[in-house]
């Protein structure tokens, strides 16, 4: 451990959390505004944008509704990216260098980030409970379940991955960002088999889920509960919020692209990047909102099993 | 700071729809406004759900005496420094219902109004209209 946290790496990975994820994130954001405006026949707002938004909310006025808990409610935003900022010194330390060890980073640290993202669900819900709002409250119910039905399918889908590398290696290694970085760098990425395909699939689902866009963006449907779980937060807190969306939109993608597309080692890594990103926003701008009942049965009975199969033929070594 | 503040206004005004008591007209031009086809993204207007996230008011509709604390409420919640913006002549100055028993004014009388923008009901450029003059005097 004390090896992992040191040197320029560490260096490296500060300031690439800092200061490039949100920004990525925000630029990625003007990107998702950008296809969806041509979607649209129209042409979109200028690239500035999202800074522009940013900016603007930080020095607006933040107002605490009476009887909210107000510590709780100043601090759930930053809660969301102190997980994001968690996740992306990882992602960036298993991936930096050419050739990655199979025993670069720390057991079980595909864990932790798994439960990191959990953190940015968490840190809504908190946000909007303590915020004394019933549209609050409606949005942080329906948050927890959209979680609830997410979860499942994306631990099966990374089972996949992990199941491949135990096979060839041992447990400890596949339990390793490094280690699954490490297999496809000597066997080919994961998504070229057909078990790597169900993965990625289930995935670029959960992606949408956990990102909050459109077929699920049942807890802050801004027409139907009025933004749902941010109803109550305006200034610097909601601006917290909009950066922790942007750092996720970055991570999700280079999440998948790290365990089951060959990491980030490489330039492709850009393209097969920028793919994810216009993949997600197309799904986004093609697709009506679910109500929470339908996602739940589309997690877990459509999804969930779609996992297992996956999972069963990973075993098998397809 | 200041100069940034203004800045990040401009670019960026985040509208909210109410509507007092209007007879929907107005709101229906509205909506026409938000639709692709006059794209006020451009300017970085998005419609928001909560007045929680608005820096522009769009009000439309003359106030009557059930709406009125609703409307101040409303104003109330929205974070400062924030746009109203007067759409259709009801709301600049009560237009046919100046005289109604129960209208108790335009919206200038208790909130302050940045832009006014007549018509019955305005046409979407003549709110685009409004909207970015009023921007440009900040
Ligand atoms: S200005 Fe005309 S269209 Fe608008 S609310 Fe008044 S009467 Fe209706």
């Amino acid at each position: 451990m004390s090896a992992w946290l040191s040197g320029w790496r560490l260096v490296i990975a500060f300031v690439g959390t800092v200061i490039v994820v949100p920004a990525a994130g925000l630029v990625l954001t003007w990107v998702d505004r950008f296809v969806s405006a041509r979607v649209q026949w129209r042409k979109g707002p200028p690239f500035y944008q999202p800074f522009a938004d940013v900016l603007k909310l930080l020095l607006k006025q933040t107002i605490v509704p009476t009887g909210a808990a107000r510590t709780v409610f100043l601090f759930a935003p930053l809660v969301g990216i102190a997980g994001m900022s968690l996740v992306a010194v990882m992602l960036f330390y298993s991936n930096l260098g050419v050739v990655v060890a199979q025993r670069t980073s720390f057991v079980g640290d595909i864990i932790v980030i798994l439960y990191s993202f959990a953190l940015v669900p968490l840190a809504f819900i908190i946000g909007a409970s303590a915020s004394r709002n019933p549209v609050a409250a409606v949005g942080a119910s329906r948050e927890m379940t959209l979680y609830l039905g997410y979860e499942l399918p994306f631990v099966l889908a990374l089972l996949v991955p992990i199941v491949k590398v135990a096979q060839k290696w041992d447990v400890a290694s596949a339990l390793r960002l490094g280690g699954l970085i490490a297999y496809q760098q000597q066997f080919g990425p994961f998504l070229y088999s057909i078990s790597g395909v169900i993965a990625a699939i289930i995935i670029l689902f959960v992606i949408q889920a956990k990102l909050g866009y459109v077929p699920f963006d049942i807890p802050e449907a801004e027409q139907e509960i009025m933004s749902g779980v941010i109803v109550e937060y305006s200034g610097a807190p909601l601006a917290a919020f909009r950066i922790t969306r942007a750092m996720m939109f970055v991570l999700l993608p280079l999440f998948l692209l790290t365990v089951l597309w060959g990491g980030i080692g490489d330039w492709w890594a850009i393209l097969k990047f920028l793919l994810i990103v216009v993949l997600v926003v197309l799904m986004k701008n093609t697709n009506p909102r679910l109500t929470i009942h339908q996602a739940l049965t589309f997690f877990w009975f459509i999804l969930a099993p779609l996992g297992i199969v996956g999972l069963v033929l990973a075993f098998i070594g397809l | 700071m200041k100069d940034l503040r203004v800045w990040g206004l401009k670019k960026s005004p985040w509208v909210y729809h109410l509507a007092a008591a209007s007879c929907n007209n107005c709101d229906i031009e509205i909506l026409e406004l938000l639709t692709p086809r006059y794209d006020v993204e451009r300017f970085g207007a998005v419609l928001v759900g909560s007045p929680r996230h608005a820096d522009a008011l769009l009000v439309t509709g003359v106030i009557n005496r059930k709406s009125l604390p609703r409307v101040l409420e409303v104003y109330e919640q929205t974070p400062k420094p924030c746009l109203v913006i007067a759409i259709g002549t009801c709301a600049c100055n009560c237009h046919i219902f100046r005289n109604s028993y129960n209208a108790v004014g335009p919206y200038d009388k208790y909130i302050p109004v940045n832009a006014y923008i007549p018509g019955c009901p305005p046409k979407p450029e003549a709110m685009i209209m409004g909207i970015v003059k009023a921007l440009s005097k900040l």
